[in-house]
């Protein structure tokens, strides 16, 4: 190993040492945190900043390394939280095997409905993505025989889960949980990034003619990163159930992907860490915004500033928007920017690769 | 039969809304492999403003309704072209970015609207003989299906004609082949980008009204349900074909309703389905890359 | 005459992030035919395109002396410059007719000249250009760059998969309009380059290699060889039986 992959080593391993102990320490973060770290409303919202910042790595490896721009990735977080709901309701499983079970059916979910979508590419990919999702989405809120409890959503039937993880006083244990998850999450993503099939997909998402050309298979390998993913995310989606004791039909919706999208990008595509950073900012800006809504100093406003500032997604669209267009490698490009490190791909030219178009991209009048 | 009959007006009356949604998105995509999600929000922002207008002046009057559609249409253009010159243009050619930045507006937009109209539908009328039926083989249709379907049928018609006829639709039907020798002619293709965004912007904002009085209702996720078929509908009809998306259109709206008659609420399902055996059997679409 | 018409000084080019021209330099003179020459993948259309404005282009091009290398391609066109791209890219959708009037620029397009050098697409006019011949294809590429007056033409393998019958139209055609325009050609039939061009531009891995009147390369068969490869023996051999 290289010297600086020591270092990040050594800096993984504080940090994820650091969040250890954080239950067990009173640090207070006024303005981010709702209290002390022990306490379990704090615990809480940080285990929800590691469900998405799992979700974002998982979203990251299938566009940053895949190159693949999914609209439909809900699917599978939601149907990590709806299956492990439902397999605890309906069976006598205890919650491990459910917990694989539930994996197990989001592995073929991913398989069957990532094998079709990977026919077409680019802009065509991601519609078909979102139709699959969509259905997804439309099967929760019908409510096949009482399965998802439709708009109301489903609530965690706890008579199959430990103890430790039920109820308010154990919410560190659902914490440190999350924390494990991440760090499984980081790994998988790490040894899929590493792997030769990691390799090969991100080969053929700068090049595809060229992977195509060496007798390698970059359909396969886009599959494996697609179905690796989607398994990530429903371990995400179990995570979720469990922490929130229940799960709506928003975890399975186009909002929540295009709410991924938006960690991925405001962390920087292509970036692990990056998208990480993105899972949890997002989480306490959307947490911090919405409480801010509802402040008397928003409601004192003329109605042309209350009313946008009052809706958080406004406002996070908006972000999104101005990352976009003026912060093309988002946190982690500007991070990298910033320490004049040079990295071969900036999250502008993976996003490129995501394009169907972009072989034929050719110089046209600029702006 | 009158059951048929009724599911046939009904399809074809929510496949002509489908129509005036996916119209535009496939002329943007074939021209400038942009995926518009902010389409919708067009779409919505057409009824909202539409409804406000016929409130003013007379909602039952066929003033009321026909100035309505027309502040549709122009509020739908007028936001399309504000966002292709203000959004797209600035990342030219950068593709993914692009949708990037729509799918930030779709966001934001609905939220905006929510701060505005609230979240809840608002429930709208027209012109008395809308909500009307007449008998067709013994169905009763009720009469806006007619009207949403001559409308659409105009809109398809004027679209195909401006494509043929006009210079700026043949920049468009050249662009949509290749884009880069219609620049190697001299000719700025940047403004025939911002002409399909206000053309997919009026009849996106022109099918909001319509919708409107299809469903009965505005509210700011109007726009959205029907972007998610009319995206179903570009891909089958085989994206950037105005054809394909006419035909797909109509064949998607009317899988949708006899699906959900006969086969116990399936419609979307079955439209799903379809989606995926045209992509096993045909992975560009019905018709394509063609335009017009 | 005057100075070259198109000079290009330290061109590199670049698309999907590879380097395709490598520091090219070479100047066209404000009269007759230019030929670049070069075996297949050497870069040739990349220059072509680069001076278009089509490629991702450093360096410094200038037409009649000014700068058009920040100009983007519909600009650089509008200055005068026709582009007669590689395998003619017509519109296939498009008639013949709308193909060509999608070309025309000035108030009073060369009608006349096109008709009389193409007879053929008169008749055709209706036709959807996809439908046409490789042949009729390209003299529909050729005509859109000849209804405007240009200051120069660029024109990219205007013979390559041609019956010979057509290949001596197509060579006839240019020379016509060399006598107004001087032309920029990229040309693989060294038969039609000795007939043509008084000037050739030798291209290899990117970069010019030798620039000399066409007919002193041409003649001297060793270096042909060494430049062009094998292919140009056999046009030679072709050439010289004739
Ligand atoms: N659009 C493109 N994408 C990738 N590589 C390209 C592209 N265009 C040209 N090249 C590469 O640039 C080199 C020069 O190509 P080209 O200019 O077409 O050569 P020539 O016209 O002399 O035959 C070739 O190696 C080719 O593979
Ligand atoms: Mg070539």
């Amino acid at each position: 190993m290289r010297r600086s992959s020591w270092t990040s080593l050594g800096l993984g391993v504080a940090v994820v040492t650091l969040l250890a102990v954080l239950p067990l320490l009173a640090i207070q973060v006024p303005g981010v945190l709702p209290g002390p770290t022990y306490t379990p409303g704090a615990l809480q919202l940080l285990a929800l900043c590691m469900v998405y910042a799992t979700l974002a790595l998982s979203y990251n490896m299938l566009l940053g390394t895949g190159g693949m721009l999914s609209f439909g990735h809900a699917l599978y977080f939601g149907g990590g939280a709806y299956g492990l709901g439902i397999v605890l309701e309906r069976t006598d499983l205890s919650l491990w095997p459910a917990v694989a079970l539930t994996l197990l059916g989001a592995l073929a979910v991913a398989l069957v409905t990532g094998a079709v979508s990977l026919r077409v590419s680019g802009i065509p990919f991601a519609m078909v993505t979102l139709a699959f999702a969509q259905a997804g989405s439309v099967l929760v809120r019908r409510n096949p025989d009482g399965l998802t409890g439709g708009d109301e959503g489903l609530s965690l039937d706890t008579e199959h889960v430990p103890a430790a993880l039920v109820g308010v006083v154990h919410t560190r244990n659902l914490y440190w949980l999350a924390l494990a998850v991440v760090v499984i999450a980081y790994l998988a993503v790490l040894w899929v990034d590493r792997s030769r099939v990691g390799h090969v997909a991100a080969a053929s998402r700068e090049n595809e003619l060229r992977v195509r050309s060496l007798g390698l298979q970059p359909y396969t390998a886009k599959l494996f990163v697609f179905v690796v993913g989607g398994a990530v995310a429903s371990l995400a989606g179990v995570l979720y159930l469990l922490l929130q004791s229940g799960t709506v039909p928003r975890s399975v919706g186009a909002d929540l992907t295009v709410t991924v999208l938006v960690m991925v990008v405001l962390g920087g595509v292509g970036s692990r860490w990056g998208a990480i950073v993105g899972g949890v900012i997002y989480t306490l800006l959307n947490q911090r915004l919405t409480l801010l809504a509802g402040s008397d100093a928003i409601e004192s406003l003329p109605t042309v500033l209350h009313v946008p500032l009052s809706e958080p997604m406004f406002i996070l669209g908006a972000l999104f928007i101005a990352v976009v267009l003026f912060m093309p490698g988002g946190i982690a490009g500007a991070a990298r920017s910033g320490f004049g490190r040079g990295r071969s791909r900036s999250g502008a030219t993976v996003l490129e690769a995501a394009d169907d178009q972009g072989e034929q991209r050719v110089l046209e009048p600029q702006p | 039969m009158s059951t048929f009959v009724l599911l046939l007006a009904t399809g074809l009356g929510l496949g002509a809304l489908y129509f005036l949604v996916a119209s535009g998105l496939s002329l943007i995509y074939g021209l400038m492999h942009v995926l518009n999600f902010a389409h919708g929000s067009f779409l919505t922002l057409g009824a909202f403003l539409g409804w406000a207008v016929a409130q003013r002046m007379d909602p039952s009057s066929w003033t009321g309704f026909v100035a309505s559609v027309l502040v549709g249409a122009l509020v739908g253009a007028l936001v399309a072209t504000l966002t292709e010159l203000l959004l797209i243009r600035p990342l030219y050619d950068r593709h993914i970015e692009q949708v990037l930045v729509t799918v930030g507006l779709s966001l934001a937009t609905v939220a905006l609207f929510e701060g505005i109209w609230g979240t809840d539908a608002d429930f709208i009328r027209g012109p008395a003989w809308l909500d009307e039926t007449t008998g067709v083989l013994g169905a009763r249709i009720p009469n806006d299906r007619f009207l949403i379907i001559a409308v659409a049928v105009l809109v398809l018609v004027a679209i195909v004609v401006f494509l043929r006829r006009t210079r700026y639709g043949m920049i468009i039907r050249a662009g949509v082949e290749n884009r880069a020798m219609v620049t190697a002619l001299g000719i700025d293709v940047r403004r025939a980008f911002t002409l399909v965004f206000a053309i997919g912007g009026a009849a996106a904002g022109l099918g909001g009204v319509l919708a409107s009085h299809y469903f009965g209702y505005v509210s700011p996720t109007l726009g959205g349900s029907l972007l998610i078929f009319a995206f179903i509908v570009t891909v089958i009809g085989g994206l950037g074909s105005l054809t394909g998306a006419a035909v797909a259109s109509v064949l998607v709206a009317l899988l949708q309703q006899f699906a959900n008659y006969y086969a116990g609420g399936t419609g979307d399902f079955v439209i799903v389905l379809a989606l995926a055996v045209v992509l096993l059997v045909r992975p560009a679409g019905i018709l394509g890359k063609v335009a017009a | 005459m005057s100075g070259p018409i198109l000079s290009v000084q330290h061109l590199s080019a670049s698309v999907a992030g590879q380097q395709v021209v490598e520091d090219v330099s070479f100047t066209v003179p404000a009269t007759g035919i230019t030929a670049v020459l070069g075996r297949n993948g050497v870069g040739k259309t990349s220059t072509l395109k680069a001076v278009m404005g089509l490629y991702q282009r450093r360096g410094e091009i200038t037409l009649a002396g000014e700068r058009i290398d920040g100009l983007p391609t519909h600009r650089v066109v509008q200055r005068g410059v026709g582009y007669v791209p590689e395998d003619r890219e017509v519109f296939s959708r498009l008639t013949v007719a709308e193909n060509l009037r999608l070309a025309e620029r000035q108030p009073e397009p060369r009608r006349e000249l096109v008709e009389r050098l193409f007879p053929d697409l008169v008749a055709r006019r209706d036709q959807m250009a996809g439908t046409l011949s490789g042949g009729q294809q390209q003299m529909v590429a050729l005509a859109r760059a000849l209804l405007n007056d240009n200051r120069l033409l660029l024109v990219d393998e205007p013979t390559k998969g041609l019956a010979p019958l057509i290949v001596d139209q197509v060579a006839d055609a240019l020379e016509a309009a060399s006598e107004t325009v001087p032309i920029l050609l990229v040309e693989q039939n060294l038969d039609v380059v000795r007939r043509l061009a008084g000037d050739a531009v030798v291209i290899a891995g990117g970069r010019v290699v030798h620039a000399a009147p066409a007919a002193a390369l041409l003649a001297d068969e060793a270096l042909t060889q060494r430049l062009l490869g094998v292919h140009a023996e056999t046009h030679d051999d072709k050439g010289a039986a004739r």
